[in-house]
């Protein structure tokens, strides 16, 4: 396998974005928990299950459809909506821009359909296995999907039974994509130089998180770690 | 300017979140198609990559009740220890659950 060459062009083999799916199946068990809180939320504010179901399908991005429900009335203001829906999945613009070497290799087409099921932790597991030396867009596809079905079909489950899930957390099942993402981030490649932009992202993830505007604090943590990296260059070594 | 969450104006909500959400997934590699990729720049974005889930995690864990302390705490040591990511998150979501059931 060679991992260096990025003139060849990237085709998705079907059997690994199969194998992808089941593999993320079991934490689409528990997205279909968040998804039952969120229809249930959803039709607490007089959302219509068609409604929040259609959200969920079209939108499928979790923090933000919990947030459209803080500013939701008789009215909706317009501009706070596309700021705060910005805001939090402005982290997909870094996502994506992280898999762009491997994403250049591939069609136009594929690459902008792939991206439609872009979210938290299909990319987790493809940026961990790029920092491993392995290209896995698979996953991206078929991860996606299965969390993109578990998100609908949860949201359906919540608005028509929500009533069986009114806590999540009481299970602890609000800390699964927190506990998800960091087992990702201790399974990738450790060194001095990774050490010390975690420590600089932290940093200046909390001084956003207390100082500026709201949901910026990933963006803003994301790009100060990627700046110890733009100085801080990584010797080449060998693959092995 | 307001959307009334007539039928009409939620769809037309849910096609604003819709299309603002497809610009962050499609934005990325977008702006990146008109970037040169040195080994400066792939370097800034496998920092970048990593950090994300950093500045995800440490508001969560700072500010987050003893629950969510507790679930981070477990599967971060069990990852480090076990290297298994399944039973990790499994054992951090269950020590959540425990925390809240007691204190």
């Amino acid at each position: 396998m060679n991992n260096s060459s990025s003139s060849a062009v990237y085709r998705l083999d079907p059997a690994r974005v199969r194998g992808e799916f089941l593999r993320l199946l079991p934490i689409s068990l528990f997205v279909i928990a968040f998804g039952t809180a969120f229809g249930l939320a959803a039709v607490q504010k007089g959302i219509l299950p068609l409604e929040a179901t259609f959200m969920s399908v079209l939108v499928f991005a979790g923090a933000s459809q919990f947030a459209a429900l803080e500013l939701w009335g008789d009215q909706v203001a317009l501009l706070p909506l596309m700021a705060i829906t910005f805001a939090i999945n402005s982290r997909h613009i870094l996502m994506g821009a992280s898999l762009y070497p491997m994403l250049r290799d591939m069609k136009t087409s594929q690459r902008y359909g792939l991206l439609l099921v872009l979210t938290d932790a299909n990319w987790a597991i493809a940026a961990q296995d790029y920092q491993n030396g392995r290209r896995n867009l698979e996953v991206i596809l078929g991860g996606g999907i299965v969390l993109w079905l578990a998100w609908l079909i949860g949201t359906l489950l919540g608005v028509y039974f929500g009533g069986l899930l009114a806590h999540p957390e009481q299970y602890g099942l609000d800390m699964v994509l927190g506990c998800f993402l960091l087992a990702m981030a201790l399974g990738g490649r450790k060194n001095p130089r990774v050490l010390l932009a975690w420590i600089v992202a932290a940093a200046a993830a909390m001084a956003a998180y207390w100082w500026l505007p709201p949901h910026t604090h990933v963006v803003v943590g994301a790009l100060a770690g990627g700046v110890v990296g733009f100085f801080w260059l990584e010797r080449k070594t060998d693959e092995h | 300017m307001s959307i009334e969450t007539s039928p009409l104006g939620v769809l037309a909500i849910i096609a604003v979140m819709a299309l603002v959400t497809l610009a962050t997934r499609w934005g990325g590699p977008f702006l990146m198609s008109y970037v040169t990729i040195n080994p400066r720049i792939e370097s800034f974005i496998n920092t970048m990559a990593s950090s994300v889930l950093i500045a995800i995690l440490t508001p969560m864990a700072i500010t987050g009740d003893l629950g969510a302390r507790v679930a981070l705490g477990t599967t971060g040591l069990l990852m480090l220890v076990l290297h298994k990511p399944l039973p990790s998150i499994a054992a951090g979501i269950a020590a959540a659950a425990a925390a809240r059931y007691f204190f």
